[in-house]
């Protein structure tokens, strides 16, 4: 089988191509961005404007060994929620409800943590399964209801939200609240075992909340890696997401599907908000917490920026907090620390165009190796 | 400016995608008043050729030239101000405007702020007075018959005063006689001094109508023949480069036990309160080929869709091997030994975003075969899906992992076969799988399907194609308005009686219990 030997060789080829191109037009949208950030930056202070850039480049590194620490801490949920947006587009659906799957997740964790007083990994569990009911909710209505997925979850966001708010601070179910600090009671000192274990990384990194999260993280990024493109389940999902008509003629129940979708990105996002609370990253405060938390948004951009590929999210997380804590070690005399979030946008923005990159960048290889082959009879009608 | 004896000239044209070449140095020259015929196999690069010609792509290298003249079309609206036009084989309609707002649509005559459509629809009626084209300007596009609303294309061209008219495809969605009349049009446009560009893959058509013929093989320039000297055998002999085999070769039905059986069977429309299929009965067996035919749209689909689970039905039952299965999940019936071609290969039949072989699995990707625990053998999927493309002569650029979407529509359609076919199942329900294919393909698919009749297995074909059904089955049911009017036999009846009964226009007695 020779002929089938020369495919194959010709198949690797094009697909490393394939896979560095995408990371070259991720690579380009981050440049574009930055430079954008940068003339925003000249714009309303050109003295310190190269200052400050450096800062927001430089993000944890900037403040060796404490930043690096922090940076880790903020990627771990944020690793989870891009997951969870990453996950809900495989099936074609836009899960931007993550923001309140994971309010409910950080409820489930905080409650059977300073209530229950359970070890961290069932408050993780717990944390999951309330985040997986949130995601579910929308789910089930879209499967079975025909309402728009996105129209549900945001709504059940504000619904959980203040629900959680409204649990939280009248002790519904328990006794959560601190009167003195107006937040969830610290969970170093009300639940120690609750808290999850940080092998030394807090005495490297000399921090009080980086623990093994980010691993955790990580770990669950490659389960869901495997799962997604690896079984026969991933196999159903992607095919409900890319044409559920011929999913439904192959005998796959997209319903189903639809529902699992959303209950698994549900839980990850539910798991995201237990990596941040169950390290004591910080406590929750329902009167304060108004908005939304940003960290249920952001897996958003993540998920985009990482072409829902979970595997890139793991960078595309890493990448998104380095930066957002770049942007808070800027001098606040001269700039806000809101200009991460700008970079970030344009970033996502351009996200846009990535497949427009990608042409780009694939012309100009095409026609460099032309030009280096040219002359060489090349026998490529033959096979096509 | 110099008079040339062309009008277009598309000279040396060669257009490269990554890793193929659509187009490899094709000439494609067009007389003034002539009807030229552009043949060729799918992925031929015919669609390429004139998505050059209509500006949607560019040329890697090559020239165009109108009366001798070299022009460069950029872009579709360069391609309306060289006078060129287009029927595309999907109507560009809006189906809740009428007739003549279709026609001005881009280019509507105001006064001020407002529409006059006074001179406009004098104008249209003028057209479609001088070349024959019958139609109602103040009808909805959405209350005429397909035959109409091409007729609307074609005077939307010459609304514009386009002089040359591409039509893509134009009868692969008439009735016999309104494919007559359509030739009849176009001879009639020919002689007013329109050339025409004709894409087909029917070499009568082509025979009757056309005075030269430019023919594509592989996206390689064949040559340009002359009507008057050529036969249909020749031509398809240049298009697919070897002789092609028209009469589809079979020995008589030798029909056995009931695989099949239909009774009564209701199915309500997702268009209209009325049902879309209404008490049809009939049963298919082992070893014959029954072919349901009649016009697109007489509930044909949603007979299918109901056979097959995707739809549910009001009231009947289907016996499959004896088993009742009318309340059986998708699953189930492909499991009891259902195959189904389907109609639309792109909405159902494929996941074009997958890859080749991720889509011959389709169907079986749960099989043990395929999975262990849940995990998908891939290495079982490749050395599966190369069997298959090997025995089909499925062909695509890189095999196994190319994309679904980037492969012709004929190597779709094989791929969907084989899939379909190598399940081995009793009843194989073929959906139009010769639609949009050439005649290469269409000898391939139609042997197919007499190999899996003579196997002993049942084939149920819907089928809009006249050819198809004279040619391929052992019995054919008419199917009109949702029922069952006629059983014919293609050995005794002939074309213009099968066409009366798929135009409603004769009907048997007989109740449609076909036992």
């Amino acid at each position: 089988m020779s002929v089938g030997n020369a495919t194959k060789n010709k198949n690797k080829k094009i697909d490393l191509s394939s896979g560095l191109l995408s990371v070259a037009a991720s690579l380009i949208c981050i440049l574009i961005g930055l430079l954008v950030g940068f003339i925003i930056l000249c714009c309303i202070n050109g003295e310190y404007a190269a200052d400050g850039f450096s800062r927001i480049i430089k993000g944890g590194f900037y403040l060796m060994p404490k930043g690096v620490g922090t940076v880790l801490s903020q990627t771990a949920p944020l690793i989870m929620t891009g997951l969870s947006v990453a996950f809900a587009f495989k099936t074609g659906l836009f899960n931007i409800g993550a923001a309140g799957q994971y309010t409910l997740g950080a409820l489930g964790a905080l409650y059977f943590a300073l209530v229950l007083q359970m070890p961290w990994y069932v408050c993780l569990i717990a944390a999951m399964i309330f985040g997986a009911v949130w995601g579910a909710i929308p789910g089930i209505f879209k499967a079975y209801f025909n309402v728009n997925e996105v129209i549900t979850a945001i709504m059940f966001n504000w619904i959980g939200l203040y629900a959680v708010n409204e649990i939280i601070y009248k002790g519904v179910i328990g006794n959560m609240y601190d009167l003195k600090t107006t937040k969830t009671y610290t969970l170093r000192a009300a639940a120690p075992q609750a808290v999850i274990p940080d092998m030394g990384l807090n005495a490297i990194f000399n921090t009080k909340s980086t623990t093994i999260a980010i691993f955790i993280a990580i770990v669950i990024a490659v389960l869901v890696y495997i799962v997604i493109n690896k079984t026969t389940f991933g196999y159903e999902l992607k095919a409900c997401g890319h044409n559920k008509d011929a999913a439904r003629y192959a005998g796959i129940n997209e319903k189903k599907n639809i529902v699992l979708s959303m209950t698994i990105a549900g839980a990850l996002s539910g798991i995201g908000a237990g990596l941040y609370y169950l390290s004591g990253v910080a406590e929750w405060n329902p009167q304060v917490s108004t908005a939304l938390p940003a960290m249920g948004f952001n897996g958003i951009p993540v998920a985009l920026l990482a072409l829902s590929n979970p595997i890139g999210v793991i960078f595309a997380a890493l990448f998104v907090s380095h930066i957002t804590v770049g942007g808070g070690y800027l001098p606040t005399k001269y700039f806000q620390p809101e200009i991460a979030d700008v970079i970030i946008s344009v970033i996502i923005y351009l996200c846009a165009f990535v497949s427009l990159f990608k042409g780009v960048v694939l012309e100009t290889i095409t026609k460099r190796r032309k030009k280096k082959t040219q002359g060489t009879p090349d026998g490529k009608g033959a096979d096509e | 400016m110099a008079n040339s004896e062309y009008i277009i000239e598309m000279l040396n044209i060669t257009k490269e995608f990554p890793g193929i070449k659509a187009n490899d140095n094709v000439t494609l020259q067009l007389r003034k008043g002539e009807i030229h015929a552009l043949l060729g196999e799918n992925g031929a690069g015919k669609s390429t050729l004139m998505s050059i010609l209509f500006g949607l792509y560019q040329p890697t290298s090559g020239i165009i030239k109108k009366n001798g003249q070299e022009v460069k079309i950029n872009n579709p609206n360069d391609a309306n101000a060289l006078n060129i036009g287009m029927v595309h084989q999907h109507f560009k309609l809006v189906e809740c405007f009428t007739v003549l707002d279709n026609i001005i649509l881009g280019i509507e005559p105001t006064k001020g702020l407002f529409l006059s459509k006074k001179g406009a629809r004098e104008k249209v009626v003028a057209l479609s007075d001088k070349y024959g084209l019958k139609v109602n300007p103040d009808a909805l596009i959405s209350d005429i018959t397909v035959g109409m609303q091409q007729r609307t294309e074609i005077l939307k061209m010459l609304y514009r005063d386009n002089e040359i008219l591409i039509f893509d495809e134009p009868t692969a969605v008439l009735t016999p006689q309104e494919i007559e009349e359509l030739i009849r049009i176009m001879k009639n446009l020919a002689k007013e001094g329109k050339s025409i560009l004709f894409i087909t893959h029917k070499l009568n058509e082509i025979m009757e109508v056309a005075d030269r013929c430019t023919i594509l093989r592989k996206g390689k320039y064949i040559g340009t023949v002359d009507i008057r000297d050529t036969t249909k055998e020749a031509l398809s002999k240049m298009m697919v480069g070897r002789n092609v085999n028209f009469k589809v070769d079979k020995k008589p039905a030798k029909p056995t036990e009931t695989v099949l059986q239909i009774e009564h069977m209701t199915v309500p429309s997702k268009l209209h309160k009325n049902n879309a299929v209404r008490d049809v009965s009939f049963q298919v067996r082992r070893g014959e080929i029954v072919c349901i035919a009649g016009i697109d749209g007489n509930g044909q689909t949603e007979f299918v869709h109901a056979l097959t689970g995707l739809e549910k039905m009001t009231s009947g039952k289907i016996l499959f091997n004896g088993q009742d299965i009318s309340k059986a999940s998708i699953r189930e019936r492909s499991k009891s030994g259902m195959s189904h071609i389907p109609e639309d290969r792109h909405k159902h039949g494929l996941v074009l975003d997958y890859t080749l072989e991720q889509n011959m699995v389709l169907q079986r990707y749960w099989q043990p075969e395929f999975q262990q625990a849940g995990f998908i053998k891939q290495g079982a999927v490749r050395e599966y899906a190369q069997g298959l493309i090997a025995q089909y002569d499925v062909r695509s650029g890189q095999g196994p992992i190319t994309i679904a979407r980037s492969m012709s529509g004929g190597n779709q359609q094989k791929a969907i076969i084989a899939r379909e076919i190598d399940k081995n199942p009793d009843l194989l329900v073929a959906v139009q799988p010769t639609r949009g294919l050439d005649v290469g393909a269409i000898e391939y698919i139609h042997s197919q399907l007499v190999a899996q009749r003579d196997k002993g297995k049942a084939v149920l074909l819907v089928s809009l194609e006249l050819d198809e059904v004279m040619n391929v089955s052992d019995r054919i049911l008419v199917m009109y308005e949702g029922e069952i009017v006629g059983e014919l036999d293609p050995k005794t009846v002939s074309v213009e009686e099968l066409g009366l009964y798929m135009a409603g226009a004769k009907r048997d007695n007989r109740s449609a219990e076909g036992k």
